[in-house]
């Protein structure tokens, strides 16, 4: 075992520790935070497997979002089980995101973020003018927090780790989707579709895959975030959410496994505890993003990565180096 | 001999440009066909035209008797035609191992299968075998952007080997590779056609390499067949000294 990997699970088990023991050290609105952070590092999570490892750009995570809260607060509001909720969300998410993922394969890039601008507003505007549905601008209040094996998860704690399982089963699944030979063929239609294809895969339905699967994390985050607010209106799920998703992925760096976990705590809990600044810290937390991806537009981990690339490159040719040494020597 | 490959009629234009006009050809199983000619005279094109990433206004292309014309590259490559592009074209972002294994995890079982099957797809020892063999062992587990690019170009070409091709098209293999590479890349391809019997079709502009390395060869002028005969012939062909090898 090598040191990178014993410096990786030794941080991975202080984090986890980290995020099991300080929630009992929280208030309310500190749990609320923390929540938050999980709840939106599922939907970044999402857009890291659409954006950052199959490459499709998409400006419509934060209308999944909404889809999938709306799903759970109708459905639960009206005493259907959380489960059941989550599921549809799901499925609803899956299905919107695959019949999204067609006009990907047809144009790309910043035509393609347009297109899921365009669905993203279109979104909006069905939460906010489908009255009979949705309640319009007075929203749905007295979201219900789930029950689950006959606990209640009513306390901001318990929800917390509610939230905290969701994050941790759906890092699980995506990651051994990203080490599935399916994570590889992500990867391949995001570096080079063309070849891609001469090559037997199926960009087609890889790219659709990459869309829904991605949005039906939207979904799951959508879902959780109605509980945990307990009352949803159209107003959070504008573009504005899509972009702070989009901006987790890219701060966090994109197709980076743990891209998305940093980016939401940065989008999330950067803010927070910038408020002592009082009027500045939106300022302050601006200017910090903007310097961060001018000196790294690969994002936080890109740092890491350009770091441990300059270092192997090094040891590399320090090898190299003592190798011609030898030779010469012996000759 | 059986043909693996039946090229009829092709046309290709792009607006009042013909860049392949009309061209016929077979290509015979087992055989190493090299398609020479000037820059411009449509030999892309044509491979584009063939492996689907064209649709051809006209003409016809058919695989063991079969019409593939403007079948989608996926599906013909999982028919066992395969290729490798002028410009190089690896996943800078993956190892070289997992380049190869890339390469012919689509050739096999569905992909729902994929998902839940082995992360090397069973391919690990089949890339093993292919790295070995074309000398890359000491790269195996290095990303493929950092390789130099004649070892990009020797993996370009492995990677079209994975999954056992029958038919084999190579745009430019030589381009930019020097001379030992070149001579290894030489011999690794003779010994895939002599031990796998796979079929080649290979555009090359440097003359020697097709020379000693094709069976038969096909010149290409303005998008029409010049001539076609073994590189004896079409060297000493005048019209294809005057429009490409010069005196």
């Amino acid at each position: 075992m090598n040191l990178d990997r014993i410096i990786l699970l030794v941080s991975l088990f202080v984090a986890t520790a980290v995020l099991i023991v300080l929630p009992f050290q929280l208030g309310r609105y500190g749990l609320y935070i923390l929540s938050m952070w999980a709840v939106m590092a599922i939907g970044a999570i999402g857009l890291n497997l659409t954006l950052g490892y199959a490459g499709q750009v998409s400006l419509a995570q934060g209308a999944f979002v909404g889809i999938g809260a709306y799903s759970a607060a109708i459905l639960t509001t009206n005493h259907w089980p959380m489960s059941v909720a989550v599921l549809v969300a799901i499925a609803l998410c899956f299905a919107v995101g695959w019949i999204l993922g067609y006009p990907a394969l047809r144009v790309q890039h910043h035509y393609l973020a347009f297109v899921t601008l365009a669905f993203s507003t279109l979104a909006y505007l069905v939460f906010r003018n489908e009255e009979w549905l949705t309640k319009g601008i007075y929203g749905i209040s007295d979201v219900p927090r789930p029950v689950l094996l006959g606990f209640k998860m009513q306390s901001p704690l318990r929800f917390y780790f509610l939230c905290l399982a969701s994050l941790g089963i759906v890092t699980l699944l995506v990651g051994w989707l990203i080490r599935s030979p399916w994570g590889r063929a992500f990867v391949a239609l995001r570096e080079n579709p063309i070849r891609a294809l001469s090559l037997g895969i199926d960009t087609r339905r890889y790219t659709l895959m990459a869309f829904a699967i991605g949005s039906a994390l939207g979904g799951v985050c959508g879902a959780l975030y109605a509980p945990l607010v307990e009352f949803i209106d159209p107003t959070p799920f504008t573009l504005g959410l899509s972009l702070n998703l989009l901006m987790m992925v890219i701060v966090g760096g994109a197709g980076f496994f743990a891209g998305p976990f940093l980016g939401a705590a940065i989008s999330v809990l950067l803010p927070e505890w910038l408020r002592f600044t009082e009027g500045y810290y939106l300022l302050i937390y601006a200017v910090f993003v903007m310097g961060l991806l001018i000196y790294s537009p690969t994002g936080l981990l890109g740092i890491l990565d350009k770091y441990l690339t300059a270092r192997s490159t090094k040891k590399a040719s320090a090898a190299r180096a003592s190798a011609t040494a030898t030779f010469g020597a012996q000759s | 001999m059986k043909k693996v490959l039946q090229v009829s009629g092709v046309t290709k234009r792009f607006g009042g440009i013909t860049a392949v006009g009309g061209v016929s050809f077979d290509v015979f199983e087992g055989e190493i066909l090299g398609i020479i000619g000037p820059n411009g005279c449509g030999k892309s094109t044509l491979f584009n035209c063939i492996l689907g990433q064209l649709m051809p206004n006209e003409g016809s292309v058919k695989l063991d008797g079969r019409d593939v014309t403007g079948m989608r590259p996926c599906d013909l490559n999982r028919l066992g035609v395969s290729r490798t592009f002028q410009l190089l074209q690896v996943f800078p972002q993956l190892t070289v191992r997992e380049n190869l294994i890339l390469s012919g995890q689509e050739h096999q079982g569905s992909m729902a299968g994929r998902l839940f099957g082995r992360r090397d797809a069973g391919l690990g020892a089949e890339a093993d075998k292919m790295i070995g063999f074309f000398n890359l062992g000491h790269l195996a587990g290095e990303k493929a952007g950092g390789l130099s690019y004649g070892q990009q170009k020797l993996l370009d070409a492995a990677m079209a080997f994975m999954a056992g091709p029958r038919l084999v098209l190579l745009d430019e293999p030589a381009g930019g590779v020097n001379l030992t590479m070149l001579e290894s890349l030489k011999e690794r391809l003779r010994a895939i056609n002599a031990e796998q019997g796979a079929t080649f079709v290979v555009i090359e502009h440097n003359m020697e390499f097709v020379m000693s390395l094709c069976t038969r060869v096909l010149v290409l002028a303005e998008g029409r067949v010049l001539a076609m005969g073994t590189p004896a012939e079409v060297r000493a062909n005048p019209e294809v000294v005057e429009a490409y090898l010069g005196h």
